[in-house]
């Protein structure tokens, strides 16, 4: 590769990990260059969400090494610390606080990027957060959630939910953003809503991990992609080489037509 | 569902203080109109008031269930007997060891408890309580003579009272700067301590930080990949509601210089659960509702012994009176807590939301739409389709 170490915000090298006996990862390495939307496919089962899983702490890999910002994250660190670092992530099923209004949940990580951790200070009045409200009421009006945000998060539609997923990642201006099926279960004109949403970000210069089954999903965004099959990777490069890829048409994208 | 964390504004958080105050100050004018005026039950009402609503940051907020905070009161009645043996009668230096000395010991159970969560949660905080109440009963017995109880005497140090030349005058009652807090005295004194727990009760609803601790409660998992450490949060909560008990503790000390280790027993963890489900949990006074409409309907059913019930139905027919006398008896006098969960189980099954449920549907019902709107659950109806 033609880029030098510094310009991978994420590198994964080595990665094993098994689940009783199965090998769900064999051997990732996997660079992320900075500011481009990596693509990760591969059929069901691939450990495409395995891998994700590995990058925020909520897995440990058995072997190898996942290095961000100069820091090992399989070397015990918890989620907090590792979101803490600049990674934020978007659930395969949304997760969201559906007892909070819509406004809340986007508040909620906007403190966590402001305070940290932990900050105990339980006299300070919600209302007098100014520089937080507006910034999640400005975001919230881009994404056109912002009708109604006093409105119970638990009540929205998945869809939406999934919008305000992202909204809540989006908020902390995470370096390196990875993103689980975005579109998963979203009517047509939803998904490109979301598509066109992602596209306006990917102008913004964040990095951006993406897993997604739908293919034109994946090529309207992505700028390289890596292919997943059986825990490891068969192939990876420009969503063109993808297309052409002898090996990837037959271990995933059989005769269905591109 | 309402909302439990609302960015209210500033005058109405005002007008709710204002219109709180005026009720409790009230109290003995009000009280005396539903056969409650007199300060031994408005004591209770405080005194249990301010035990629930410190539970309700704890439970009510972050959804995590103790069973075991009859310990921090124990431990905040023991400490202001110590403060009244071996310091002062006077009750400032007691409340505040009580409420340190509570905090630095919910400190120590909350962080060995909150290492699980859940069922295991609630099982650890028993298990901690139980073992306080045991210790207090058999093994401390000389700090805390055991089943006697703690209770002040007369040749106590009290080296503070010495110095100025105080001496204990009649029998020993907590004392503020030369007030004795007996009757009404020691009714408005656990009053201002309720003002002021509600107050940052209400500051709490309204911050940041209470917003977390609901978000906990609603996506613990979620607050952590948000990079939020739950932990230090959970335990901030555990340790002010320890405080919180402490000084109901602390309080039920002043009103009565005695401190007995079955304050500390499970049950007393228990009422405190059921006070701040029936009031409504998680609300800003479903807690203290819960804990007067508890302690008044004790009042009124743990009175009434054979000799009511047979005057009460005297005029029916013997054969008649007999036997309404004989299905009404389990419920009264000691068996009052049969009463209790039979009023528990009906709001539970018909009112989840408790007591403040039930008000917030009367006044839609009465009040129309003006009535509903003023209330925080008219926001999230509209989100309901």
């Amino acid at each position: 590769m033609s880029n030098g170490d510094n310009d991978f915000v994420l590198s994964i090298r080595g990665v094993n990990k098994t689940f009783g006996g199965l090998q769900a990862l064999s051997d990732i390495n996997l660079n992320i260059e900075k500011g481009k939307v990596h693509a990760i496919i591969g059929p069901n089962g691939a450990g495409k969400s395995t891998l994700l899983n590995t990058c925020i702490g909520l897995l440990t890999p058995d072997s190898g090494s996942i290095t961000f910002g100069g820091k090992d994250l399989t070397k015990s660190m918890t989620p907090h610390a590792i979101n803490q670092a600049g990674i934020s992530r978007v659930f395969q099923t949304p997760q969201i606080f559906p007892e909070l209004s819509i406004l809340q949940n986007v508040m909620i990580p906007a403190f966590a990027k402001r305070d940290g951790a932990f900050s105990f200070n339980p006299l300070k009045a919600l209302r007098e957060e100014e520089g937080i409200l507006n910034e999640a009421t400005t975001l919230l009006d881009d994404l056109g959630m912002g009708e109604g945000a006093h409105h119970h998060a638990g009540n929205l539609s998945r869809g939406n939910k999934r919008r305000l997923e992202l909204a809540m990642c989006l908020i902390q201006h995470p370096k390196l953003l990875l993103l689980d099926e975005p579109t998963a279960g979203m009517a047509r004109h939803d998904t490109n809503r979301t598509i066109e949403l992602l596209k306006k970000i990917k102008e913004s210069g964040m990095t951006k991990v993406i897993i997604e089954h739908d293919m034109h999903v994946v090529f309207s965004l992505a700028d390289r992609i890596s292919v997943l099959a059986q825990g490891a990777i068969i192939a990876e490069g420009t969503p063109d080489e993808i297309k052409g890829h002898p090996k990837v048409r037959e271990a995933y994208l059989g005769s269905a037509e591109i | 569902m309402h909302q439990i964390i609302t960015p209210s504004s500033r005058g109405k958080d005002l007008s709710i203080l204002l219109i709180f105050i005026a009720v409790v100050l009230t109290a003995p004018l009000w009280g005396s109109l539903i056969g409650a005026g007199y300060p031994d039950l408005l004591q209770k009402f405080a005194i249990f008031g301010l035990f629930a609503i410190g539970y309700n940051l704890l439970f009510g907020l972050t959804g995590y269930l103790s069973f075991g905070h009859a310990a921090f009161l124990g431990v905040g009645s023991y400490v202001t007997v110590w403060s009244f043996k071996l310091l002062s009668m006077n009750v400032i230096p007691a409340v505040m060891f009580a409420v340190v000395f509570s905090g630095i010991f919910a400190l120590v159970i909350g962080f060995l408890s909150l290492r699980r969560s859940g069922i295991y949660f609630s099982i650890l905080t028993l298990a901690f309580a139980q073992m306080s109440y045991n210790l207090a009963y058999s093994v401390l017995t000389p700090i805390t003579n055991g089943e006697t109880g703690l209770r002040v005497l007369r040749d106590d140090p009290r080296v503070i009272d010495n110095a100025l030349g105080v001496t204990l005058e009649g029998s020993p009652l907590g004392d503020l700067f030369g007030i004795t807090l007996t009757g009404y005295a020691g009714f408005y004194f656990c009053a201002a301590m309720l003002i002021l727990g509600f107050w940052l009760s209400l500051k709490i609803f309204r911050s940041p930080f209470g917003m977390k601790l609901v978000a906990i409660k609603s996506n613990q998992t979620r607050m952590e990949y948000t990079g939020f450490n739950p932990r230090p949060y959970l335990l901030s909560a555990f340790v002010i509601s320890g405080m919180y008990a402490g000084l109901a503790g602390s309080l039920m000390a002043i009103t009565d210089p005695l401190a007995g280790a079955e304050r500390m027993q499970w049950t007393a963890s228990g009422e405190v659960v059921l006070m701040t489900i029936l009031g409504g949990l998680g609300t800003l006074f479903g807690p203290i509702l819960g804990a007067a409409t508890i302690k008044y309907f004790e009042n009124i059913f743990s009175a009434i012994n054979l000799q009511v019930l047979e005057n009460t139905f005297a005029f029916m027919p013997e054969w008649l009176g007999g036997i309404m006398v004989t299905i009404t008896r389990p419920f009264v006098g000691e068996g009052w807590h049969l009463t209790l969960g039979v009023l528990f189980m009906l709001i539970i099954i018909f009112m989840p939301g408790g007591l403040i449920e039930g008000f917030r549907r009367l006044s839609r019902l009465f009040g129309g739409k003006k009535a509903a709107s003023e209330t925080p659950a008219a926001e999230s109806e509209g989100g309901v389709k």
